[in-house]
């Protein structure tokens, strides 16, 4: 079984049907992007995975364990973090306090071991806050640790979005439109990050409207309108694929 | 931080000399009785000291978490009446009959957390209104508990090895100060925990919150938990203080007083609570010749506050740099590495 399973999940707000019978897979390590035009039901399958909303059908398995129909915590925990189309930080938040909220699920001592300040507090404690600035270090934020989050510019308040959903302790990262709103330097540095992410060992799951991002990023490629899935395949494949253009442009007398 | 060096900076300073200001603020606090204050100004120092604490509670729900209640004046009573009813009636200690009565105002608090799973914002504010309103007309009409509009009286001082604590023997200052400590050092060991961070994180963004796997629903109800117990400590030290208590000492003006210092303080500060209940409570009784233009007075400052500085009086960003701990090898190497770049 694969990493990420998806298994004709579908779901209805009203009479609208957002997602529709829609099947995919994520192995281990990739990049998988979910691309289509505006409305095609991107985020709703994001907000389906994360336990936001509940599909009406279908199943989802993350390895190899069934995570549809749990709490949204529960999902986290179980190594699934995402970052928000329009950004979500803690914005009166320090930058590393953002990556430490992060970290809450890893923290382990008792609320009472807080009031009493004993020992495995005070070490968990110090154990976090390293590792949360090792985590800024990595990412390239440590010199805007002390900073609070909304005085970053929007690239480094993107970066700071997924390296707080790393620190959950998440394997599979699912990032709604981080290329969003970015200058073509910006998004070139994001597809650089994103690269160093997979060679780390994370597997990333991408909805992302900026091409040279999704083309030179992704191992795999399926492609969303009206909630269906209109086509998969590798990068090279969707260039190539009809249907796909049509989706995006319309119906064209011109050969694309 | 390179960029505040050569400006006066009041917070990097006050942090440089911090024990030795903190060593000078506690002896002023235990020498204040023999300063030959008269009783008048220690029963408003010691009006301070409670409202203090019961602005800290509230800090707790309203600061840190962004729940705003306007019901506080309801915990209040019920530490209050708890606590007095248990001294009269059963003739128990203070101490049992205070833990009594936090226990009794945390499960109203856990009651009252309740809607906050499904109600947010100011609806969840009218909720608190209300539950502060049905409070206040329990103990009017349960008389046989009570004793209704007439309230309690002797309600006794609390007494530690056959001593009674009093305003003339100070006993009850410093009973006071014990109190604020305790509390004040609980909410910043909350402040400086994973739950500070998490309360913090849900009122920064709630959905964000629930994506770091944070059980926001748990931890707002866990906020009016400890928000309800602190209040309730509270109003079981302000009974005894007073030793009279009835419906009228628990009003709506109490709970927007409450509100108005953690607001004017600077919502989610510690040193706020302690600033701003210090100026609320002693502005009504400097302002006496102004009469009823203190009210006038006082909205003014408020809605001039709202404009000019929304995040309260103390209410700033820190600048100080947050402390990471560097272990032993992290620090070799860095220090390895800074010779390198130096030379």
């Amino acid at each position: 079984m694969a990493f990420l399973e998806v298994k004709n999940i579908s779901i209805q707000f009203g009479g609208l049907t957002a997602v529709d019978g829609l099947d995919f897979k994520v192995e281990e390590g990739q990049v998988v992007s979910i691309i289509g035009p505006n409305g095609a039901g991107k985020t709703t399958i994001f907000n389906i995975l994360t336990g936001i909303y509940q599909p009406g059908e279908g199943e989802i398995y993350f390895q190899g364990q069934q995570i549809n129909g749990l709490a949204p915590q529960k999902i986290v925990s179980s190594g699934i973090a995402r970052t928000f189309q329009n950004i979500r930080l803690f914005p009166d938040m320090r930058v590393i306090e953002n990556v430490l909220v992060g970290t809450h699920i890893q923290t382990r001592y008792r609320l009472v071991d807080g009031f009493l300040r004993i020992r495995r507090f005070r070490q968990e404690e110090s154990e976090k806050i390293q590792f949360a600035a090792k985590l800024l270090d990595e990412v390239g934020l440590s010199s805007r640790l002390n900073d609070y989050a909304d005085n970053l510019p929007y690239g480094e308040q993107r970066k700071l979005e997924i390296a707080r959903a790393i620190a959950t302790g998440a394997k599979l990262l699912l990032l709604d439109e981080p290329a969003a709103g970015m200058n073509p330097k910006e998004s070139e540095e994001l597809r650089q990050f994103i690269l160093d992410l997979k060679k780390q060992g994370y597997t990333i799951l991408l909805i992302e409207h900026d091409m040279n991002v999704v083309m030179n990023l992704s191992d795999y490629i399926y492609v969303v309108d009206y909630g269906k899935k209109i086509a998969e395949g590798l990068p090279q494949e969707i260039q190539g694929n009809k249907q796909v253009a049509t989706a995006y442009l319309g119906e064209s007398e011109v050969d694309l | 931080m390179e960029h505040f060096t050569g400006k006066f900076n009041l917070e990097e300073l006050v942090y440089k000399y911090r024990y030795p200001l903190g060593a000078v603020f506690l002896l002023l606090l235990l020498g204040l009785p023999y300063l030959g204050l008269s009783q008048y100004v220690m029963r408003i120092i010691i009006m301070i000291g409670i409202y203090t604490m019961l602005a800290l509670g509230l800090n707790i729900l309203t600061g840190y978490t962004g729940l705003v209640s306007l019901g506080h004046s309801g915990f209040f009573a019920i530490g209050a009446y708890v606590t007095a009813i248990l001294m009269l009636k059963l003739q128990i200690h203070f101490i049992p009959a205070a833990f009594i009565a936090m226990i009794i105002t945390g499960i109203c608090g856990l009651l009252l957390g309740l809607p906050t799973l499904r109600l947010t914002g100011t609806y969840l504010s009218i909720v608190t209104l209300g539950f502060a309103e049905i409070v206040k007309m329990i103990i009017m009409n349960w008389e046989p508990v009570t004793n209704g509009t007439l309230g309690l009286r002797n309600i006794p001082r609390p007494s530690f090895f056959g001593i009674d604590l009093t305003l003339a023997n100070h006993g009850m200052y410093y009973f006071m100060l014990i109190l604020l400590f305790l509390i004040t050092f609980l909410c910043i060991a909350i402040k400086k925990s994973k739950l500070g961070r998490a309360l913090h994180a849900i009122k920064e963004n709630e959905l964000a919150a629930s994506m770091m796997g944070i059980y926001t629903a748990r931890y707002k109800i866990l906020a009016f938990i400890l928000s309800a117990v602190i209040t309730g400590l509270a109003g079981g030290y302000y009974a005894t203080l007073v030793s009279y208590i009835d419906h009228n000492s628990f009003t709506f003006d109490v709970s927007i007083l409450i509100l108005s210092i953690v607001i004017l303080g600077g919502m989610g500060t510690i040193r706020g609570m302690f600033f701003g209940s210090i100026l609320l409570i002693v502005f009504p009784e400097i302002a006496r010749p102004l009469m009823e233009w203190r009210f006038v007075v006082y909205g003014l400052v408020l809605i001039f506050m709202m404009r000019f500085r929304p995040q309260g009086l103390l209410g700033w960003r820190t600048t100080l740099p947050f402390q990471v701990p560097v272990n032993a090898q992290e620090r070799q190497k860095r220090s390895g590495k800074h010779g390198i770049s130096r030379s």
